[in-house]
């Protein structure tokens, strides 16, 4: 047999069994309803219902002063708890690309005249750019910037000023940074200005949807394929379908390919009600979208074949699809804030597709990123996949018991 | 692969589940063009034996080949070659009957113009062209395991294995069936089947009787009643379910069966022969109050076998024709 006629067979039986799990699949009232529930119930119960907290947002910092009381400041700003400063940038245009690939959630822009404009009591403005898109983290942003902005304050009233050599003193560990006065005094101090990027009015369901989609994916297509192989088993078509030259691999794609198409249903049916309801914004491209889901699609499937392959019953594959579906859930940065947690945690994180998937989601959605900064992210579910399907294929065997 | 010769071999074919051997050192050939059947009462091991040979259970002991293929281990290369009827229907129930003729043409690689010729064939043989378009599901029984053969068969092959395809089925659909086997069977299909049918079981070239997983008894039907030849008795009474009864309690009696007003006697491996035994039986029965009209010795049947296999006898094999 030549190598064009395997895979002619072979991609013939891969549409077979495909064109098969098809035909099931939109015959049986379920499923269907499964497809259009699930995503339409969760996205109202989720839209409604959800509020957040934060902590060490990683951020991006500008100090053009480079000098002592910079980097007190910043310090300063660092023990709020709020901010974590992991990277270091020249310009603005740096810093807003590290934004746009959410690869830190505020950036702090020091300007380059801090110590002298503050020793001539001139006052001086810190900019920290906060990304909105995650409202909690622009409320936290906010909140911390002006409760530090009233603590400087009210500690550079105290310093007697004018002498030259430093302006403000900013000990170490002062007290909290919230319950300042109510009235500020604003003595040639420094001013903090908290600017909100993306998602301007700091919605919740604008920063919730975009989330959903990827949370009500890893459930319905993990669930589907799932139930796919132990489905066969229980009705007893497994045996029949073993004993036929079907490779494995073709099985396994043939299952995966008919709910591709099924999960992009379901994005649009997701941000179609988004957007009804909840005036969810599309700022970026819907192809990108389209292409950045393909990969998170197939990872879930397979990861739903795996389990299905090592279930004997319906029951036990959806038990077990909901012991990976958890963990999903919590640690992605779709119920918490991913950089709040613990770093064991974030470990966790990081092996999961969900929590790729919703940079992906959320940057083409809320800040119009192209697909090409999200690189990365598809990468690293594309490694997911890649082990999965493997998996997949290895632990389905065409025995009996 | 060869046009003649065996078809399967297997020696010493073993399966256990935990502790109980399913199938305990099972030898067999089966040669091509043969319609060899598999005996056996539920539980006797036919299916876990099918399993084996077609490489879906892996043996705990022994060896087998089929179609020239060493199993388990090229199992993957006899799948063409092979046609499998699951004891369950185990087609889509969701499908139309010609969809899932398709997919299984489909699946076993035929290109698109020799798939449509199969499945309309098949259609035609199987006289199934009338439901082409109803859901598998919906199809009664016989026709539920009519599918099932046009399916096991739509790509031609050399081996057909069918467990208890017609468990459950009427009388004609199962004589029905029973022609088309006959009919592959003659197109040189090696068919392999196993059933609790006796009518089915006599009409086989050669039969296996399985007990306990093990291989009671193995030849053609005829050479399989052979040792019983002097052992079967035949009396005409007035009250057969009396003179039953009656015989239970003779010590010469090892299983009897009713055939109208005729009762059909296995006598004991230590009766004696039935020409002194039956005189001996009607007597016994006139004793018991139930008049005999007429006492003669009977062929025995291939469940007189059976039931001595059953009862733990052992017959010495016939030898293969």
């Amino acid at each position: 047999m030549t190598l064009h006629q395997r895979a002619a067979g072979a991609i013939r039986r891969t549409l077979a069994v495909a064109r098969k799990e098809l035909r099931q699949l939109t015959r049986d009232r379920l499923t269907l309803a499964m497809i259009v529930g699930i995503p339409s119930l969760q996205l109202v119960l989720f839209g409604y219902a959800i509020n957040l907290d934060v902590r060490h947002v990683p951020t991006a910092l500008i100090d053009r002063t480079r000098s002592a009381l910079s980097r007190q400041l910043v310090a300063e700003l660092e023990a709020t708890q709020t901010f974590r400063v992991t990277r270091a940038a020249t310009d603005e245009r740096e810093a807003l690309a590290l934004l746009e690939g959410s690869e830190v959630g505020a950036v702090i822009l020091i300007p380059p005249d801090l110590d002298r404009r503050l020793r001539r009591g001139r006052g001086a403005e810190i900019s920290i750019l906060a990304d909105a898109s995650n409202p909690t983290v622009a409320t936290a942003v906010a909140a911390a910037g002006q409760g530090f902005e009233r603590s400087l304050a009210e500690r550079t009233a105290r310093v007697p000023s004018g002498d030259g050599a430093v302006a403000i003193r900013l000990p170490r560990g002062d007290r909290p940074v919230t319950n300042a006065t109510p009235d500020l005094v604003r003595p040639a101090g420094v001013r903090i200005d908290v600017l909100p990027f993306y998602n301007p009015e700091r919605r919740t369901p604008v920063f919730i949807v975009p989330g959903l989609v990827g949370v009500i994916l890893t459930m319905t297509m993990m669930l589907m394929t799932a139930l796919a192989i132990v489905r066969e088993r229980e009705r007893g078509t497994f045996e029949l379908l073993i004993a036929t030259p079907v490779r494995r691999s073709e099985v396994m794609v043939g299952k995966i390919l008919p709910y591709l198409v099924v999960g992009h249903v379901q994005v649009g049916l997701v941000l179609g009600l988004g957007w009804l309801l909840f005036d969810v914004p599309l700022l970026g491209s819907a192809l990108d979208l389209g292409l950045g889901a393909l990969p998170f699609l197939a990872a879930m499937l397979s990861m739903g074949l795996v389990i299905s392959s090592l279930a004997r019953t319906q029951f036990q594959a959806t038990q077990m699809a909901f012991f990976f579906f958890l963990p999903s859930m919590l640690l992605s940065g779709f119920m918490f804030p991913f950089d709040a947690m613990p770093e064991p945690a974030q470990w966790i994180g990081e092996a999961l597709p969900l929590t790729h998937f919703l940079r992906i989601v959320r940057g083409i959605l809320m800040k119009g990123a192209p697909i090409e900064t999200l690189r990365d992210e598809v990468l690293a579910i594309l490694a997911f996949l890649t082990v999965s399907l493997a998996l997949a294929i290895a632990t389905f065997r065409k025995r009996l018991a | 692969m060869s046009a003649t010769g065996r078809v399967i071999e297997a020696r010493g074919l073993s399966r256990r589940f935990g502790d109980v051997r399913a199938v305990d050192g099972v030898d067999l050939d089966v040669e091509r063009g043969e319609v060899f059947g598999c005996l056996g009462p539920n539980g006797s091991g036919k299916s876990t034996l099918m399993r084996m040979l077609l490489g879906l259970l892996a043996p705990s002991g022994g060896t087998a080949r089929v179609l020239g293929c060493e199993i388990p281990r090229d199992a993957e290369r006899l799948r063409p070659a092979v046609g499998y009827m699951t004891q369950r229907f185990s087609l889509y129930e969701d499908l139309s009957v010609t969809e899932n003729l398709e997919f299984m043409a489909e699946i076993f690689g035929l290109p698109r113009p020799r798939r449509r010729e199969r499945v309309e064939a098949a259609l035609g043989r199987y006289a199934l062209a009338p439901f082409a378009r109803t859901r598998a599901g919906a199809l009664s029984g016989g026709w539920k395991q009519r599918l099932g053969l046009a399916a096991a068969t739509i790509h031609e092959p050399e081996l057909l294995v069918l467990d208890e395809p017609t468990a459950g089925v009427d009388p004609q659909s199962r004589r029905a069936f029973w022609e088309q086997i006959f009919e592959l069977a003659g197109l040189g299909t090696t068919v392999f089947v196993s059933t609790h049918y006796m009518d089915e079981a006599v009409r086989c070239h050669r039969l296996c009787i399985l007990r306990d997983g093990r291989r009671a008894a193995l030849g053609t039907p005829s050479a399989l009643a052979l040792p019983l030849a002097a052992r079967v008795v035949e009396l005409e009474v007035e009250r057969a379910p009396e003179a039953i009864a009656a015989l239970a309690a003779s010590p010469l009696v090892a299983s009897t069966t009713q055939l109208g007003d005729t009762v059909h006697v296995l006598l004991h491996a230590d009766a004696g022969p039935a020409r002194a035994a039956g005189p001996e039986l009607a007597r016994f029965l006139t004793g018991c109050g139930v008049p005999v009209r007429r006492v003669a010795p009977g062929a025995p049947v291939l469940e007189d076998v059976f039931v001595a296999l059953l009862r733990g006898e052992r017959l010495g094999e016939a030898a293969p024709p």
